[in-house]
């Protein structure tokens, strides 16, 4: 491998340039490294943080928290230049995201080799989802060149783009206004080193972006949390409706009879936000309305007469669990469509001409339904 | 496994127009769902239902050949949209110094 240098000819050129990345984000994060840095190179645009190629335990433990919590609303990076291995003037510049799991995504694929990092702000969002909105787009990328000086540091005027940058990122733009050519590089930061080794080449496979049961299984914590914040809302309607009698509450038959229906919730929020996702490919229907119904069916109606203590003999109490219940995974459900690869939005819009008037419907039976069970339950008044 | 998952047919709005096309070949490069093929010196939609609106073909070509309605492909955006008004965005969770979600 050739020795990689700095043009220190442009040293002298370059001293008004703003070096190292800028801080205009996170809070906090201000005076105090990341531990992710481990060491710094001078180059003539000033020092820029050399980042580690292997992800810390805390890494990992941001990783979960980011999966399952509000924590990855501020997981961010300073955006900016970074360094891996020893790059110098001929080598590639990568473009990611300020989100730090996009960015560790890629920093963990990138022992061996010599590169920069071009951080784009992207205000705490993932490469595709930032580039769906704009923020990893033409503009942010041609003021982080400028702002960054990354001209000075390298020779050659490529960037390397996630594919899934395109959205944002027109690459013949970018070529016009700033002189650098956009190589789009793989969907996958794992397929980077061949993409190199092959000289700049993506195979069929590297451009296409799949939805294995890994990647949708890690997605499901983020559909049960929020489906989940409704729940106790419900828990109350549902015991004190159950409670309810002419003469006033009463504790036993909330309990006994809101029982049954508190389970038969939580376990039409998992189909939906749970099993939906999961067995995707395998649930017939292509409409995510259809699937979620399918898995609430599937899970909600074995369970019905199980879960009365008198074996479910009230055939509006049955009606209305069959109906209501799986209704609720369905609507669940549907909102796995802003999590997955390959839903769009006019896809998901006839799906919500159909299932809103249907979710509408059958939400006013079902509570006709239970209205009836409690009249009747009174007995004669 | 390895299934392609596919979503409703019949409802991308993705427009190629063949008079325009140069076979530059940029939208096969971009495209995640592989709509295109090259046929002779144009490029073509294979299938249009493969495509999810990304808009990433739209926003590379540079001779105007491509459109697409590009929005969020999300029900949970779409119904605040509704319910709320305004354009369907993934700030699920208030503020757009606080967009999250996707």
């Amino acid at each position: 491998m050739a020795e990689l240098k700095f043009r220190n000819d442009l040293i002298g050129g370059s001293a008004g340039i703003p070096g190292g990345p800028p801080r205009e984000c996170c809070p906090g994060s201000a005076g105090k490294k990341p531990d992710f840095v481990i060491g710094t190179i001078m180059t003539a645009s000033g020092p820029v943080e050399k980042v580690s190629t292997r992800l810390s335990s805390s890494d990992y433990l941001g990783h979960i928290r980011c999966r399952t919590t509000a924590f990855r609303n501020n997981y961010t990076i300073p955006p900016g230049i970074y360094a891996a291995g020893q790059p110098g003037e001929d080598s590639d510049i990568l473009v990611s995201s300020n989100y730090k799991l996009s960015f560790d995504a890629l920093r963990k694929e990138l022992e061996g080799l010599n590169v920069w990092i071009l951080v784009l702000d992207t205000r705490g969002i993932n490469v595709w989802c930032a580039a769906g909105k704009g923020t990893f787009g033409t503009e942010e990328l041609l003021r982080r060149i400028s702002s960054t000086g990354i001209e000075h540091i390298v020779s050659h005027r490529r960037l390397i783009v996630p594919q899934l940058g395109a959205p944002g990122v027109s690459a013949y733009k970018v070529k016009r206004a700033s002189g650098f050519t956009v190589c789009f590089g793989p969907v996958r930061a794992r397929d980077l080193k061949e993409f190199i080794a092959r000289g700049y080449r993506a195979t069929d496979m590297m451009r296409t972006v799949s939805f294995p049961i890994y990647d949708r299984l890690v997605l499901t914590p983020m559909e049960i949390v929020p489906a989940m914040k409704n729940y106790p809302v419900y828990v109350l309607i549902v015991l004190v409706i159950s409670g309810l009698h002419p003469d006033g509450i009463l504790f036993r038959d909330a309990i006994a009879g809101g029982i049954p229906l508190l389970l038969l919730g939580l376990v039409a929020i998992l189909a939906g936000a749970f099993i939906t996702p999961l067995l995707l490919p395998y649930i017939p229907s292509r409409s995510f309305a259809v699937k979620g119904w399918i898995a609430g069916i599937f899970f909600v109606f074995p369970l019905v007469r199980f879960t009365w203590p008198d074996g479910g003999q009230d055939p509006i109490l049955l009606g209305f669990s069959c109906l209501f219940f799986p209704m609720v995974s369905s609507y669940v459900a549907l909102q796995f469509t802003g999590s997955t690869t390959f839903t769009g939005m006019s896809g998901v819009k006839k799906e919500l001409r159909t299932a809103v008037p249907v979710y509408i419907v059958s939400g006013v039976i079902s509570l006709v339904l239970l209205i009836i069970h409690k009249i009747a339950g009174w007995g004669p008044l | 496994m390895g299934s392609t998952l596919k979503y409703l047919t019949g409802v991308s709005s993705l427009v190629l127009d063949p008079e325009k096309c140069t076979g530059c070949g940029v939208c096969m490069t971009v495209c995640p769902h592989k709509v295109f093929t090259r046929m002779e010196k144009k490029v073509t939609v294979t299938d249009r239902d493969l495509c999810m609106e990304c808009s990433a073909c739209v926003n590379n070509c540079a001779f105007g050949a491509l459109t697409v309605d590009r929005g969020v492909g999300c029900a949970a955006a779409l119904i605040n949209s509704m319910i709320n008004g305004g354009e369907p965005s993934c700030d699920c969770s208030g503020g757009p110094d606080k967009a999250s979600c996707c």
